[in-house]
């Protein structure tokens, strides 16, 4: 594996799996932008699918369903890893498929 | 900055880097440097590490197309605080020889070789579209990229994909151009480290 391979699958356990102030669930699910409900669902959907979407309003809110700020930092950061992480990962099985045929 | 935390919760130490950067280089300091100071160990450490990789580790590209490739992600996702700031990296690092803003705007005008054009097309569509296929990575490999040009370039889309949402969404202020200038001459001398 090249070392950025490494360093990637590091940063991925960083912020999936060690210390955090929102639980490893949140985090997963703020990754894989799938079982969330009410504000933070709205604004992990956002910094996913169109980050230029997310407004002060979606962070008021989330504050407002009780996430603190250290919170919505990890889940907001595991949101765009997500979805940077399925695109890279979709584009390298395209790559594979290309050089098997 | 959307979280104060980002802005002013940082430890003593880092807060007073941050006052020797305003001292030395004359400028804000830049609200990416604020993001990956803060609590370093959960995002800004491991990120760093990756992207210093992907911009300045062993690749065929040179500096110049790999910040190219940078401008050229932020200009799809319409993120202009990465446009900038890598906008003036790619220019620093082509010294001239290129028209980054040109290049931004349409990669199909002369000026770069077609393996380079074929990539920017393809991580331009991965970008926009959050997917390509086995075609678009054989149209790829016949302009004459390698297979590791690809991947390298999937690295360089990866990370700013994650650092041009994250700009977005905790709403990264522009600066001066004069900041932005600072801030490549920087990243051209030291990397992402």
């Amino acid at each position: 594996m090249s070392d950025i391979e490494q360093s990637r699958k590091a940063l991925l356990r960083r912020v999936l799996d060690g210390d955090g102030r929102a639980s490893s669930l949140e985090r997963r699910s703020a990754f894989d932008n799938s079982g969330l409900v009410g504000p933070l669902c709205e604004l992990v959907d956002k910094v996913a699918s169109n980050a230029r979407s997310v407004g002060e309003e979606d962070f008021r809110r989330a504050r407002q369903s009780g996430l603190s700020e250290d919170q919505i930092f990890e889940l907001v950061v595991c949101a765009a890893i997500g979805q940077a992480t399925r695109q890279y990962d979709a584009a390298r099985a395209a790559l594979e498929a290309a050089r098997r045929n | 900055m959307r979280l104060q935390i980002l802005d002013s919760g940082h430890s003593f130490g880092t807060k007073a880097l941050f006052a020797l950067i305003r001292t030395a280089s004359r400028q804000p300091v830049l609200d990416v440097i604020k993001l990956v100071k803060y609590r370093s160990d959960f995002y800004g450490k491991p990120m760093s590490k990756v992207t210093q990789e992907a911009m300045r580790g062993p690749s065929s590209w040179s500096v110049g197309d790999r910040e190219l490739m940078a401008a050229f992600v932020a200009k799809t996702n319409q993120c202009e605080f990465c446009i900038k700031a890598h906008s003036a990296v790619a220019d620093l690092a082509y010294s001239g020889e290129k028209n980054v803003a040109e290049l931004l705007c349409d990669p199909s005008i002369a000026g770069i070789g077609e393996p380079l054009r074929a990539t920017l097309h393809m991580i331009g569509k991965l970008t926009r579209e959050h997917a390509v296929d086995a075609d678009d990575m054989r149209t790829v490999l016949a302009a004459g990229a390698s297979i590791q040009q690809i991947e390298d370039a999937l690295s360089i889309c990866f990370s700013f994909n994650v650092i041009g949402r994250l700009a977005d969404s905790f709403d990264f202020s522009v600066p001066s151009p004069d900041a932005f200038l600072a801030g490549a001459k920087y990243l051209l001398a030291r990397g992402y480290r």
